[in-house]
């Protein structure tokens, strides 16, 4: 040590000026992992509690009865016209969101003159903003009043909603299809229709699905566009889409107001229904997500 | 965009330039729809406020109260609560976002940034009625029992801590605060994340050679080149915990009247027109909750062209205006 020159082991000292700025960055690393942490609690909190409270509802006769009320304000049965109606809802929002998107993204990226496009984008931009009890007091007004409630009106609105998440992913997966493929195409002859549909949807195909997984598990849970459009119901299982439904989302939301313990116990169940559907949906979105990189890049 | 021929060989097909005509069309159209539904929303919206509108004027945003019996009708209170509640989830959410998006890229052992990224991406996924739920039965109760007493007796000096904690069952401003920072994390983090792992190795490299510690690192690089976009992603942030309807009219209380103190109930201008979907007396108060629909409307788009014109700005700067 001692042919070291002192002013180069000044440099590896620990004086005050160094130790404070070791604290420091000791101190946020800290903080920065507490928060990860925290959120990772949340979120187990939140799902032990959904799971811990549902579970003693979470029998056979919970999935295939509807709800039904004893004479002393008891909740009985289940919820099957709650999953049924759900299904009603998610699948025509999907039907009629997944076209418009998928039509719109290939606008915007392959066929709009650029000022247009961003016009276009703007817009589902917005929407994708809206507050989503706006979107559903707009279908209340557009359609409710007029022709009152059904699972038709909850559906568009839930479509509005899933819109811009279906256009956004395709639009991202279009963006990364290389456009020697394009060019090929076009090179080959092939009419601009025939390059869009033989050639650029195929390859996109996983971000269409990325962006539709996405959706549903995003209106899957939705709430509030539902109040409006969908809320009064009868508690038998309806397969028409004319009619208003029950759903899951709303369900819980009811069940949780109500000063009955049983109607607590039976929210807490559909909502592990709900989650487990939702997060094993929001996997599958993720999975498609990797795939679809994946084969464009790689 | 890619090369398009602009001259076609006279042969071509007829079938063909129906077909590109027939896309284009299509596609125009589902595009252009887009455009034409968020006007369709706007005007339908201001259209069925237009009874509130001519009764009340501009007045019912300054106006607090909200009385169905006398047929008056105000927002004040409710823009006063979302304000709040809103203002109290930012304040948490941004640093706790910010710090999950440093531990994800700049911290975290491999292994342990995919999990938890996965996991910090689920809690953006649980839906909000859940979380609602959540927040009636198992944070009401804590909040009553616990948090607030013991706010009570370390900050009881301040006003906005002084309320009676046992007066609602744990609803009011603070719980709906809490939920609405549940919500409004992941998606600040994600923005956050994407921000933090495109600054340039090199910027990092720079900084760690000249013997910056890793906090200094990320304050003066990570941090600053990412200040405008960290800006809009808070932005977003805020435009969700703004709109949220169905969680905050579960655990706010859904009362008129601002109260002196966090544990007191409240209501916000999304809340309240959730909380009145079956029960409205008269085309007046039907008429007043698109009001409150519009106003939420404007916030929601000053919010969202304030988080693109901070985005365009900062990418002019970045550019040299290219």
């Amino acid at each position: 040590m001692t042919d070291v020159d002192p002013r180069a082991q000044q440099l590896f000292l620990t004086d005050g000026r160094v130790r404070r700025r070791r604290i420091v960055n000791r101190v946020m690393e800290g903080l920065a992992t507490v928060a990860s942490a925290t959120a990772v609690a949340v979120l187990v909190i939140v799902v032990v509690s959904v799971v811990r409270n549902g579970w003693p509802a979470l029998n056979a006769n919970f999935f295939t009865t509807s709800p039904s009320f004893s004479a002393f304000g008891e909740s009985q049965g289940g919820i099957l016209s709650s999953i049924v109606g759900s299904v009603i809802l998610v699948a025509f929002a999907t039907l009629f969101a997944v076209p418009v998107g998928v039509l719109g993204a290939i606008f915007v990226s392959e066929l709009a003159p650029r000022r247009l496009a961003n016009v276009v984008r703007l817009a589902l931009d917005v929407i994708n903003g809206l507050p989503t009890i706006v979107t559903g007091i707009f279908v209340f007004s557009a359609l409710v009043l007029a022709q009152g409630q059904s699972a038709l009106a909850g559906s568009l609105a839930l479509a509005i909603i899933a819109l811009p998440l279906i256009a956004r992913s395709t639009q991202e997966v279009l963006r990364l299809v290389p456009s020697s493929y394009r060019e090929a195409g076009l090179a080959l002859g092939a009419p601009r229709w025939r390059t869009v549909v033989g050639i650029i949807l195929p390859t996109s195909l996983g971000g269409i699905l990325t962006g539709t997984t996405l959706a549903v598990a995003r209106v899957a849970g939705e709430t509030a566009p539902l109040l409006f459009t969908t809320s009064l119901a009868a508690t038998t299982v309806t397969w028409d889409p004319t009619q208003p439904v029950q759903s899951m989302p709303l369900t819980i939301f009811q069940y949780a107001e109500q000063p009955d313990p049983s109607f607590h116990t039976k929210a807490w169940a559909t909502g592990a229904v709900l989650l487990f559907f939702v997060l094993l949906v929001s996997l599958a979105s993720k999975f498609f997500l990797a795939r679809a990189r994946r084969k464009l890049s790689g | 965009m890619s090369v398009v021929p602009t001259e076609f060989p006279a042969g071509r097909r007829f079938g063909d330039r129906i077909g590109d005509r027939v896309l284009y069309g299509l596609t125009a159209a589902a595009g252009l729809g887009a455009v034409a539904l968020i006007i369709g929303i706007a005007y339908k919206v201001f259209d069925g406020s237009s009874l509130a509108f001519s009764k009340f004027g501009f007045g019912f945003i300054v106006d607090e109260v909200w009385n169905p019996v006398k047929n008056q009708f105000g927002a004040l209170d409710l823009i006063w609560g979302t304000a709040v509640t809103s203002f109290i989830a930012i304040l948490f959410a941004a640093p706790l976002a910010i710090g999950i998006a440093l531990y994800l890229t700049e911290l975290a052992p491999r292994v342990l940034r995919d999990a938890i990224g996965a996991l910090v991406e689920m809690l953006a996924a649980i839906p909000s009625v859940i979380l609602g739920l959540w927040g009636i039965l198992v944070l009401g109760p804590f909040m009553q029992h616990d948090l607030e007493p013991f706010l009570k007796s370390f900050l009881g000096w301040l006003p906005i801590f002084s309320g009676d904690t046992n007066a609602n069952g744990g609803k009011g401003i603070l719980t709906a605060s809490i939920i609405l920072t549940i919500m409004a994390v992941p998606i600040i983090a994600s923005v956050a994340r994407e921000l933090f792992a495109s600054v340039p190795a090199d910027l990092k490299d720079g900084a760690r050679a000249l013997g910056a510690t890793r906090w200094e690192v990320v304050r003066g690089v990570v941090l600053h080149a990412t200040r405008p976009g960290l800006a809009a992603a808070v932005i977003l942030g805020l435009g969700r915990a703004l709109g949220e309807a169905i969680a905050v009219t579960q655990v706010i209380g859904s009362v008129t009247q601002i109260p002196n103190s966090l544990f007191g109930t409240g209501d916000t201008l999304a809340s309240r027109i959730a909380a009145q979907y079956q029960g409205y007396g008269s085309n007046l108060q039907a008429s007043s909750l698109f009001y409150l629909a519009a106003i939420l409307l404007v916030f929601s788009l000053v919010v969202n062209f304030g988080a693109q014109l901070i985005v365009r700005r900062f990418e002019f700067q970045n550019t040299g205006g290219s």
